[in-house]
């Protein structure tokens, strides 16, 4: 008799909400759409002032004095140098920062001990730090009033105004990229596999190469993608550092920035053009990456 | 004797995986050499001043103003980021449309151009002869070289920190909610901003704190379209640059370490107030 009664009631509430649903729906719907449009259309807006724009103006502006310009400004001695030493310094920041995220990352999610929550800060430190402070640092210790200036000009080392000073301020800012990307994903593996492995008798390195990696393989490239992208646009701790040496100690980003002062707008913007092309050769792969990731 | 070692250790539950040695030394070594001597260095640098001289240095007028300018126009920079950020992480995780990966993949472009190449673009279309800056300058708005044009670069590089905090908390949020609150009544307006919002709000904060932070150290989207003017628009960054270029170290470390004292701080704030809300969300 109850359970009848409770039963009647559940359909009447059922049957409410249907009907009500049936009622609202299409007048919700034509709302939802109005706020819809209006909400895709302020963001096609903003991103298509904010971020495309900007891009535009690159492109069109290397190309206003007609494409022989734009060739002699792109394939002047000292762009072609700064290239080279953009690319030196992305491939070091690349490769200093791929081992220490991979050692970081496996330390930290496949080990407990004190200390863990204190050490995941001390490596997230260079984001939050702006990248002139970064140059001065690197200047307060390598350079000639820096504590280890004696030092290193006694034994004929020149880390500041030269290019290891450039490497080493380019790793500094970009030191936490792979780390960050490596971390959650091993961190979300758990480490069961790894320490059944290990139970088996599986040295670290087989535990590693054939357990650990297989899972963090696009993780991993996705982090060196952010962290070339990062080292190759760098400038204001390589700024800081650089001394600004033609042909020496210039990257890329800073010898635009020699051309635009000296009032070479066109060539200024040519030479971006190389890193606005290199920028979106890098979402692209990003987006492939994290495509081939899910 | 070994085989008593390995039991104890595993009936804690720790490192029956090899490598911890190897794992822990690497990174303290290169976390030590690469990060932390370095900065180290500023405080040891900054330690040889005396509380006077430090003192001095900090409240003299242009670098107070300097402080100014970093500090407000990042705060706007990131508010106005954090309301754009909201909006396009709710259009690219609830709607679809032609073009929405086209728009997910530009999201990251700010971080993947090179600041100065930004810079120099901002500059060219702001400026009083720009595309967009000639357009405001009829109406007696000057964008480049004044604060506006620092606040937007300073969105131009914020805009992915906010976006992509939002984003996955977003595509994870059980729908069931709004449509309860739906069917209960609720306009879509009161739905949004009584039961999505204070969801998403612990995302947001995270993301507007690192917008501010970036928005606060920023240097090279931001030098060139903020023309320097002393007082006006220069920025604690560029000061710490032009005060080495004198020579200044003492006054260059002097400011960096206020700079730093800032980020920490504000990167406390926000993690403590993030714990705090999800404490109370969560009871």
């Amino acid at each position: 008799m109850k359970e009848k009664k409770r039963n009647y009631d559940q359909d009447i509430v059922g049957d409410g909400i249907n009907s009500i649903q049936k009622v609202l729906e299409p007048a919700s719907r034509v709302s939802n759409n109005t706020v819809k449009y209006a909400l895709i259309g302020i963001c096609t807006l903003f991103l298509l002032v904010m971020l495309v724009l900007p891009l535009v103006v690159v492109i069109v502006n290397a190309l206003k004095d007609g494409w022989m310009a734009y060739r002699k400004a792109v394939q002047d001695e000292y762009t072609i140098k700064a290239l080279q030493l953009t690319l030196l310094a992305t491939v070091a920041a690349v490769a200093i920062n791929t081992i220490f995220g991979l050692f970081a990352s496996f330390l930290l999610s496949k080990f407990y001990f004190k200390g863990r929550q204190l050490l995941a800060t001390l490596i997230d430190i260079p984001f939050s730090i702006s990248p002139v402070i970064a140059g001065l640092a690197f200047i307060l210790t390598f350079g000639n009033i820096g504590w280890m200036g004696d030092f290193l000009k006694n034994h004929g080392i020149k880390i500041v105004f030269a290019v290891p000073g450039i490497i080493l301020a380019t790793i500094f800012v970009t030191f936490p990229f792979v780390f960050r990307e490596l971390f959650p994903v091993m961190n979300a593996q758990g480490k069961d596999e790894e320490e059944a492995a290990a139970l088996m008798g599986a040295n670290g390195f087989t535990i590693f190469r054939r357990i650990t990696f297989p899972h963090i393989k696009w993780a991993l490239l996705y982090g060196i993608i952010l962290c070339a992208a990062r080292a190759m646009g760098e400038f204001g701790a390589v700024s800081v550092i650089s001394g600004h040496l033609r042909g020496k100690t210039n990257t890329l980003p800073l010898h635009v920035e020699i051309l635009y002062n000296e009032f070479n707008t066109t060539e200024a913007f040519a030479v971006s053009s190389i890193l606005v092309i290199l920028a979106v050769l890098i979402l692209i792969a990003k987006n492939f990456v994290e495509w081939k990731k899910k | 004797m070994e085989q008593q070692i390995i039991k104890v250790k595993n009936k804690k539950g720790v490192r029956v995986i090899p490598g911890f040695g190897l794992s822990l030394g690497v990174t303290l070594f290169m976390l030590g050499t690469l990060v932390l001597i370095p900065l180290v260095s500023i405080f040891i640098s900054a330690s040889q001043l005396s509380f006077q001289e430090f003192v001095n240095i900090i409240i003299s007028r242009q670098i107070v103003s300097g402080y100014v300018v970093s500090l407000s126009c990042a705060f706007f920079a990131a508010l106005i980021n954090a309301v754009f950020g909201l909006m396009l992480a709710w259009v690219l995780v609830r709607y679809d449309f032609p073009g929405k990966r086209l728009m997910d993949g530009l999201i990251e472009l700010p971080f993947a151009l090179p600041t100065a190449v930004a810079g120099i673009s901002l500059t060219y279309l702001y400026s009083d002869k720009g595309w967009i800056g000639s357009f405001f300058d009829k109406a007696g708005i000057k964008i480049a070289y004044t604060r506006i044009g620092i606040t937007l670069a300073m969105i131009f590089v914020g805009i992915p920190f906010v976006v992509r905090a939002v984003q996955p908390v977003l595509e994870k949020l059980d729908r069931q909610y709004e449509e309860a609150a739906m069917m209960l009544g609720a306009s879509g307006t009161y739905t949004f901003f009584r039961v999505v919002l204070p969801e998403l709000f612990p995302a947001l904060l995270a993301g507007f704190g690192l917008a501010f932070a970036r928005g606060i150290g920023e240097y090279g989207s931001v030098v060139f379209i903020a023309g320097n003017i002393p007082y006006k628009t220069q920025i604690a960054p560029l000061l710490i640059m032009s005060k080495l270029e004198q020579y200044k170290y003492e006054d260059a470390t002097a400011i960096a370490l206020v700079l730093l004292l800032i980020s920490f701080f504000l990167m406390f704030l926000i993690n403590s107030l993030q714990i705090y809300m999800q404490k109370f969300s969560r009871t």
